[in-house]
């Protein structure tokens, strides 16, 4: 298998599924360049100007018109650059295509791939850094998915394209360099709904469940490293998407561990954790050995200068300390 | 409207239209007032022309976005009226199966892809159906029906300048009532001159007396010729008036004493009754086509009441196919 980046893993789950499907259409700013993090390197050579369309600065007609054209038969990726600037398209995005198919009574549906690149990216400050996964998870008729490898950018960005309701596909900004390896031989019919709501187990153990997404798998995989060293086996589990989720897969963890924490860069208040440790609060209290514990980002804007800007990170040491004081 | 060229025959047709949309949205708001229909409707009586004018002649095949007065719209542009007065009345059989009511109309079979709730939120999406077409290739062309409102909000200037850019295949129609809610529009739109706008992004215009049909008409083909051969989008500015309020319970009492009044004077339908007496279809002839667009509507109404409510179930479908919630057991 070879390595690819998170980006180029991205950028070949794109070409794979416009090969495929002559309906599927990218629209974004600067996308003729490649796009802003060269994730669409390439493409509008292959694919030519019309399918890969350079837009002008205008985040809602960006998003409204996917929206038009998904109920007219095409099938758009849409490029926000920023998760931040995607707030200039929320109309378009919660009211008009999260609702086109419910309001119509089931006459059209979405189908629509809104890419919004998002999380801390060193010294981006506070309009270029947010991670707002969980407003989208709020929202009915939505799909959310956050991948946290190379892996999963390749598998979900190609099953968000090919499913037919509209998936908030969140890239992390810090994640495009990484490599991992990735299958791209999957026989084609292994991309589509049955990759959501499935959570890998990164690393098993039966000391602690750590449940993260997105670039805060990584952390949590050091720590699981660290902890490992002094005979502590973590067991980190990666959700991949949170809408929907893999309420099975940590259910089964935390049988296992009697200890939950959940950890992710967004806000702790109605942050997505509070989702989750609620829902086994609810479901599996009997299983729980401690009372669960979210370590997420305190409720304050990001800041440029990067003492400031850490103030908002959870890191692994804070997680090596959580599991500690679980014990 | 020049009497020697008038087609009779056509310009009939188009009053029994606007006599059924009249008669329609009569009858909703008979059954507005009798608490059938519980959700606001925005009656367009006085601006039928525009939906008569504009959306009859369309193809089938062609794609139009509403608004939240958008019932002549969908009626012009085929729709069933039994299916919508069931969707008013939040009945089994309506056009999205009670989820949508008057505001969230469509009828996807006939190309009409939805009125909306918030203003101005078509016109970006007509562009991209637009976009679809343009992609697809044809000669399809996609409507979007606005308000006067809808020019103040940024969805205007995005959307006409991406379909301008993109020399898509739309028509704009800003149905120009004079009043956005129960402000008078004048007041509150910087330049006044709303095809000002429109030309300055691009986009060919033409301003027209949207309460005589035929002119509408004529405008809407020529326009709609022209889109279809390949030429970009233009801008269709039809200056009407809504003799009623905002709202079916609105007696809009905002606006200067006896200015509604003057303007019943104007009524496209009388205005095309007046044409054909003087072309020479009779006064007996006229009343049968009223009283025809009358009982084909009484009859939705009455269907519309006698119709059952839609399965509570139903109210968990059509969510989404990946991560629906399932309706709870036993309902
Ligand atoms: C974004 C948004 N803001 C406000 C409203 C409330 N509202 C509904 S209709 C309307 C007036 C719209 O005026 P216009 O576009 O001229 O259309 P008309 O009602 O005259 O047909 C308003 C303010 C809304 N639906 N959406
Ligand atoms: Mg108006």
């Amino acid at each position: 298998m070879p390595a690819l980046t998170y980006r180029e893993a991205g950028r070949q789950a794109v070409i794979a599924e416009m090969r495929l499907d002559q309906s599927v259409w990218c629209l974004g700013e600067d996308l003729g360049r490649g796009g802003v993090f060269g994730q669409y390197a390439g493409l509008e050579a292959e694919f030519g100007t019309d399918r890969i369309c350079s837009a002008p600065i205008s985040e809602a007609a960006i998003m409204g018109a996917a929206v038009g054209a998904a109920m007219a038969g095409a099938r758009p990726i849409v490029e926000m650059r920023f998760a931040d600037f995607a707030l200039c398209a929320v109309d378009e995005l919660v009211n008009q295509a999260a609702k086109a198919r419910y309001m119509f009574g089931g006459q059209s549906k979405v189908p629509l791939t809104v890419r919004e690149p998002m999380g801390m990216w060193r010294s981006s400050a506070a309009q270029h850094s947010q991670s707002l996964e969980a407003w989208y998870a709020h929202i009915p008729g939505l799909v959310v998915a956050a991948p946290a490898t190379a892996q999963d950018n390749y598998t979900l960005l190609r099953s968000s394209i090919r499913i037919d309701d509209p998936v908030v596909y969140m890239e992390h900004k810090h994640l495009w360099d990484f490599e991992g390896e990735v299958d791209e031989g999957a026989a084609d019919f292994e991309y589509g709904p049955e990759q959501f709501g499935k959570a890998h187990v990164m690393q098993e153990g039966d000391a602690c469940t750590i449940v993260a997404w997105s670039a805060q798998v990584h952390v949590a995989m050091e720590a699981a490293k660290t902890l490992a060293a002094d005979g502590v086996h973590v067991e980190v589990i990666n959700l991949r998407t949170l809408w929907p989720w893999d309420e099975a897969a940590v259910a089964r963890s935390i049988a296992k561990t009697g200890r939950l924490i959940v950890t992710h860069e967004a806000v702790g208040v109605g942050g997505f954790g509070g989702e989750i440790v609620a829902t086994m609060a609810e479901k599996h209290f009997d299983k729980l050995q401690r009372p669960p514990l979210r370590l997420t980002a305190p409720r304050i804007p990001i800041s440029y200068a990067p003492g400031l800007e850490n103030q908002v990170r959870v890191t692994a040491d804070q997680l090596v300390a959580g599991v500690m004081q679980l014990r | 409207m020049n009497q020697a060229n008038l087609d009779t025959a056509r310009l009939r047709e188009r009053r029994r239209l606007m006599l059924r949309i009249r008669a329609f949205e009569e009858a909703a708001i008979r059954a507005a007032d009798n608490k059938l229909v519980l959700g606001a409707i925005h009656p367009s009586v006085g601006q039928e022309a525009v939906a008569a004018g504009v959306c009859a002649p369309l193809r089938k095949d062609d794609l139009l976005l509403s608004t939240h007065r958008g019932h002549g719209h969908t009626l012009a542009k085929g729709a069933d009226a039994r299916a919508m007065m069931r969707e008013l009345f939040g009945r089994e059989g309506g056009n999205c199966g009670g989820k949508g009511g008057s505001m969230h109309i469509a009828d996807f079979d006939v190309g009409m892809l939805g009125a909306n709730g918030v203003v101005g939120a078509n016109i970006n999406i007509a562009a991209g159906a637009a976009h679809a077409i343009k992609l697809r290739g044809g000669d399809q062309i996609t409507v979007c029906i606005f308000g006067d409102g809808a020019v103040n909000r940024g969805p205007f200037l995005e959307g006409l300048n991406w379909a301008a850019a993109f020399k898509l295949p739309v028509l704009f129609v800003c149905e120009d009532n004079g009043y956005a809610s129960t402000t008078k529009s004048s007041a509150v739109t910087g330049g006044g001159d709303l095809c000002a706008r429109a030309e300055a992004l691009g986009v060919p215009t033409e301003s027209v007396d949207g309460n005589d049909v035929m002119a509408v008409e004529e405008t809407a083909l020529r326009l709609g010729a022209a889109i279809r051969a390949g030429t970009g989008p233009r801008f269709f500015h039809a200056r009407t008036y809504r003799l009623l309020g905002h709202t079916s319970v609105d007696p809009a009492k905002y606006r200067p004493d006896g200015e509604a009044d003057g303007k019943w004077a104007d009524d496209p339908i009388q205005r095309a009754a007046d044409l054909l007496t003087s072309a020479g279809v009779s006064e007996a002839e006229l009343t049968a086509d009223a009283n025809a667009a009358e009982t084909e509507m009484q009859a939705a109404y009455d269907d519309a009441a006698g119709a059952p409510w839609p399965s509570v179930r139903s109210a968990y479908d059509d969510v989404q196919d990946v991560g629906a919630v399932p309706a709870p057991q036993g309902l």
